[in-house]
């Protein structure tokens, strides 16, 4: 898998792809990729260990084992995905494994970001719609097309109206998802903002 | 909206624009970094061909994949010794100042920055680690941040990010005798639920905050990502200023006084306006224990664990999860359960006061002998001190192991783990399933002064049986 791993670039407006379900809510970074695989110095080999304890303890029944969702983009999940631990290697794992876009009630603070700035969208729907959709993909597939301009997610006979912050859609929508260089725009402004800390002159031996 | 608080304040201060997407961009007066969340961010770095814009805004230390007996180098674990090398040469290549072991400074970076004073009110504090929120304490506005963060605070020392709202929590009365600032933030996160404080920044105040020490205010806030907040503080008082005083990085002389007149101003006060304003009654708390598998399941040393039908239809679900992984059943008490190992330490509670609190509760004691008991200091400083007043040699004659500075078996990176299903008495922060190294491993979180409770009798113990 990690060989045809490419990650987004640029603008991202349209996912389209297949649905994977996972039940359960605040389920942890932990979980999504165990401390132990915390141990490299890049990202690259992450996917094939997404939820590796969880897996294990399902032997083959978890969905991200199943034949079914093998080539499955879209994750679709309960409350508080992802909290816990900050550690991004958690979205780099799911990306690597095929994730592109996460569907869900809600998601912790430090995981919605960090999907944010390796561009993975998250967006929300209410709990019922969520189990609805999660029923749906028990028993047959489930491909979604998402519009990110109008946060839309259209199948052959159904529309849902995805929730996502308005500053996340419109940096998706503008590539400005990738944050360095439009924070490197106002290099100016952040050289101002430097000098006129009152702050920076007291920890003398830093300065 | 919030108006007027510290938080408003020294977000406002620190914004440097509103981005075309509707974010802000905000500075960051200190970035803390370590081993594991930063390589790839440097590798970024250089793929970018970018420079680290204020090297001397970020100060680095080594506390996740430290093994905790034997720190002789190179590692014996491969990896670990990689990784420690790459933070070395990053930091050389970039002139990052490093706080390496025997460096007499190294340890858990949030036990470090506050020690060294580089932890000052009103300052914005972002780290690759979800704990960073412990530097609330003293009234700085400090949270966690990913790897891709940490790039863009070493390329622009700022970041993308949506201003959050704020909660009060204010906190009556005070804690009673052999109730300990864990259990009230353990109180706090079952109260209020472990996702409560999403897109919140949590202010801790009342009488039963000004009433604790910076050390047991930085377990508070240490603790606020548990409950979802990625952002916990409190207002900066006299306590604040004279813990600060002195230490190596905390401002002198002339900059001292304007340092004081500066800290003074940040205060939220009877103008500010809250997004959401909670009460609760700290004397009401007991010695707390969680039984499940988020910091949120937790319930007193008395209680017994709750009935699928007590619970809110939103509990339910990972209740059941819960019984099932712990192997509890629901209506047992949680009193007296069996305990195989105990570990005193991480960034909540492996401070000198934490240390001092086990050592009074093992002093002429013994571990039971079906536990394995160790102790982790959270830094040299603490180590040194520890053994200046003779506290190693209280755990270490009670049959605890006395061990180097690190994260250990908080999050297992390390040789200690686990084994198995063991129930483990941890003094840390987090009970999620596997987290302490082993898949079946199953966590109970409590106070440090309760873990040596539980490794004297080998069961959940009540400490205040120890203490009168
Ligand atoms: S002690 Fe535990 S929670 Fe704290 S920084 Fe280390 S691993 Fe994270």
């Amino acid at each position: 898998m990690e060989s045809v791993f490419t990650p987004p670039i640029g603008k991202i407006s349209h996912i389209s792809g297949k649905c994977i379900s996972l039940n359960g809510n605040d389920i942890d970074t932990d979980r999504i990729i165990p401390a132990r695989f915390l141990k490299c110095v890049n990202f690259d080999s992450l996917g094939e260990s997404v939820f590796e304890d969880d897996r294990k303890t399902l032997k083959g029944r978890h969905p991200f084992d199943l034949e079914e969702n093998k080539d499955a983009t879209i994750l679709v999940v309960n409350s508080n995905f992802g909290c816990g631990s900050s550690r991004e290697h958690a979205p780099q794992a799911l990306m690597r494994w095929g994730i592109k876009a996460i569907i869900g009630e809600s998601f912790a603070d430090i995981f919605y970001s960090n999907c944010i700035a390796i561009g993975i969208p998250c967006f929300t729907l209410s709990k019922k719609l969520i189990q609805e959709i999660q029923n749906y993909i028990d028993n047959k597939f489930l491909f979604l097309e998402i519009d990110m301009k109008n946060s839309l997610a259209k199948t052959k006979d159904l529309i849902l109206n995805l929730e996502i912050k308005e500053s996340s859609r419109k940096m998706f929508l503008s590539g400005e998802w990738d944050a360095t260089s439009t924070l490197l725009e106002n290099e100016n402004l952040i050289e101002n903002k430097f000098n006129q800390l009152p702050y920076i002159k007291f920890n003398s031996h830093l300065t | 909206m919030s108006q007027d608080t510290l938080f408003d304040k020294v977000w406002d201060l620190h914004k440097v624009s509103r981005l075309p997407g509707g974010s802000d961009q905000l500075f960051i007066g200190l970035h803390l970094i370590h081993e594991v969340t930063s390589p790839q961010a440097f590798g970024a770095l250089k793929d970018k061909n970018l420079k680290v814009k204020f090297p001397e805004r970020t100060v680095a230390t080594v506390d996740h994949i430290v093994p905790t007996d034997n720190q002789s180098r190179p590692f014996k674990d491969n990896l670990a010794e990689q990784m420690i090398e790459t933070l070395e040469k990053n930091c050389l290549e970039n002139k990052i100042r490093f706080f390496n072991i025997g460096s007499g400074n190294q340890g858990i970076v949030h036990v470090v920055a506050p020690e060294l004073g580089l932890t000052q009110p009103g300052m914005t504090i972002a780290c690759g680690d979800s704990h960073t929120s412990t530097h609330g304490a003293f009234g700085s506005i400090a949270f966690g941040i990913g790897t891709s963060q940490v790039r863009d605070v070493l390329a622009t020392q700022t970041i993308a990010m949506n201003k959050l709202k704020v909660r009060q929590i204010w906190c009556e009365n005070k804690l009673s005798h052999g109730v300990y600032a864990k259990d009230l933030v353990l109180h706090i996160i079952n109260e209020l639920g472990v996702k409560a404080g999403v897109g919140f920044a949590y202010e801790f105040a009342g009488p039963a905050i000004s009433t604790l020490s910076m050390e047991e205010r930085m377990t508070i806030c240490n603790m606020s990502i548990e409950g979802g907040a990625r952002c916990g503080y409190i207002n900066p008082d006299e306590k604040t200023f004279s813990y600060i005083k002195n230490k190596l990085c905390a401002p002198k002389n002339e900059q001292w006084n304007k340092a004081l007149t500066w800290w003074k101003s940040l205060k939220s006060n009877e103008h500010s306006i809250y997004d959401d304003v909670i009460k609760l009654d700290a004397s009401k708390v007991e010695p707390t224990v969680t039984w499940g598998i988020t910091p949120g399941q937790s319930i007193s040393i008395n209680q017994k664990i709750p009935l699928l039908d007590d619970l809110s239809p939103n509990d339910k679900l990972v209740a059941k999860e819960a019984y099932e992984y712990m192997s509890f059943k629901p209506g047992q008490l949680i009193k007296d359960t069996p305990v195989d190992v105990c570990f005193i330490g991480s960034c909540t509670n492996g401070r000198i006061s934490d240390l001092r609190v086990a050592a009074k509760v093992l002093k002429n004691k013994k571990v039971s002998k079906n536990v394995k008991a160790f102790v982790v200091p959270g830094s040299e400083k603490v180590a040194t001190e520890a053994k200046k007043e003779g506290l190693d040699q209280i755990f270490k004659d009670s049959g605890f192991q006395w061990r180097e500075p690190g994260c250990s078996m908080c999050l297992a990176m390390n040789s200690d783990k686990l084994i198995g299903n063991q129930v483990s008495a941890s003094s840390s922060n987090r009970n999620f399933k596997g987290r302490q190294g082993s898949p079946s491993g199953r966590t109970l979180l409590m106070s440090p002064a309760m873990v040596a409770a539980a490794a004297i009798n080998g069961r959940v113990s009540d400490v205040r049986e120890f203490i009168n």
